[in-house]
């Protein structure tokens, strides 16, 4: 019986007809799901902290309303994520605690500081772009939830990128100075922006078994290479250089050859030795604790209306 | 400390006048107050909508996956309900 339900279950995948929540499903699909949904619902929510350091260090209200708009759309899309994980048997308080003890990772990127202001057009230009590379594909998931989530996020995610570059683009269009500021951005982003599509291909093991469910559409290597070739154009307009020494036009294969990632300091930060790892953990469960007594305020009050509501429709029955 | 998680509510918008209102995904609130201005800045930051539901979700009931094969059978079979059943000369032009 077992076989014959993943078979099934299998070939409507292989149709591309979508899965949803009360859908049989192995139990692996599930947890591979609920593990990745809920792993990016915390990288929406903890990449806030970087940007949110500078919101009340923006250079002028222009600046200051276009980021603010961007970190309350990452709050969104962290919700829109949680309430997809949510549909497949996980409360969103269990999630939110797998974060706060450690349990559950986000993305790695967030564990690096934002040092200047020019590092809100770093992550808006790399980081929101590398994580568009990622996403869009992400919007014909096999698991419907998930890939109407990512579609609202997609449609969102445009403008974060554009304010970025239209940071950089300004910075680089400045004074000497401001310009030094972008290339310094851009040599400390660079590289953990190329680490954000993970570990290469012969090395990512659970690759294989997402790609069959279609959960996965492009391997993390043809994404990075992806990202490495529409990046490079978009240096050049700013009249930076990516610190990438081995950096070259391929005319055989028709792309940009790049260098060799440093996989020591992607797993030093993945295994919680990042530069911010413990103050963005600290910042969470800080908003968790400080935040209990408004979570339980809103319970109280809502019982008091609801008692207050009884009693009304008591007195005018009787 | 209370650990009594919120609600789970499902939202529903009318993107504009005439249009249905149509499932966008759910949300925790205290209470509808709450879940209804919730679901205004999760959902309709851009102007997605001019009106909102919000249900609990404990209240909105569904049939079974399991047996939506039965359960559309009856569908399945009565082509006579579809116009293209009905074969009728072709100079009669879009009847």
């Amino acid at each position: 019986m077992e076989i014959n339900l993943e078979e099934a279950f299998q070939k409507r995948i292989d149709d591309e007809i979508k899965i949803e929540p009360r859908d049989w499903m192995p139990e692996k699909y599930r947890k591979t799901l609920l593990r990745q949904i809920s792993q990016h619902a915390h990288s929406e929510i903890v990449g806030m902290l970087p940007e949110g350091n500078w919101i009340t260090r923006a250079p002028n209200l222009r600046r200051k309303v276009a980021l603010l708009a961007k970190v309350q759309d990452e709050a969104g899309h962290g919700l829109y994520l949680y309430s997809a994980a949510e549909t497949l048997g996980m409360s969103r308080d269990e999630m939110l605690n797998e974060l706060h003890i450690g349990k559950a990772k986000y993305s790695s990127i967030f564990n690096y500081p934002t040092l200047t202001w020019a590092d809100m057009g770093a992550i808006g230009w790399l980081v929101d772009g590398a994580a568009i590379m990622n996403q869009v594909p992400l919007c014909r998931a096999s698991y419907g939830p998930y890939a109407r989530a990512m579609v609202r996020v997609c449609k969102e995610e445009s403008f974060h990128q554009r304010q970025g570059y239209e940071i950089m683009l300004t910075l680089c269009q400045g004074t000497p100075e401001q310009k030094a500021m972008a290339q310094d951005a851009l040599n400390r982003w660079w590289w953990p922006s190329m680490m954000m599509f993970g570990p290469n291909d012969d090395n990512s093991p659970n690759s294989a078994q997402s790609t069959k469910w279609k959960i996965k559409r492009f391997s993390n290597d043809e994404l990075r290479q992806k990202f490495v070739d529409v990046s490079v154009p978009q240096a050049e307009i700013l009249g930076i250089t990516i610190p990438d020494p081995d950096l070259k036009w391929n005319e055989a294969r028709g792309h940009f050859d790049f260098g060799v990632i440093n996989w020591d300091e992607f797993n030093q930060v993945v295994a919680g030795n990042g530069p911010c790892n413990k103050q963005r953990l600290k910042a969470r469960v800080d908003a968790w604790e400080k935040g209990a007594w408004v979570r339980e305020a809103a319970v109280a009050y809502a019982e008091k209306r609801e008692k207050r509501n009884l009693s009304k429709e008591n007195t005018n029955a009787a | 400390m209370s650990n009594k998680e919120w609600p789970l509510w499902e939202v529903f918008i009318r993107a504009k006048q005439g249009l249905n209102h149509k499932h966008v995904g759910s949300l925790h609130a205290a209470d509808v107050q709450m879940a209804i201005e919730n679901a205004r800045d999760v959902y309709t930051r851009r102007m997605e909508g001019v009106s909102i539901w919000v249900v609990e979700s404990k209240n909105l009931h569904a049939n079974e996956p399991s047996e939506q094969d039965e359960l559309f059978d009856p569908a399945n079979d009565k082509i006579y309900r579809h116009p293209t059943f009905y074969i009728l000369p072709e100079e009669l032009n879009h009847m």
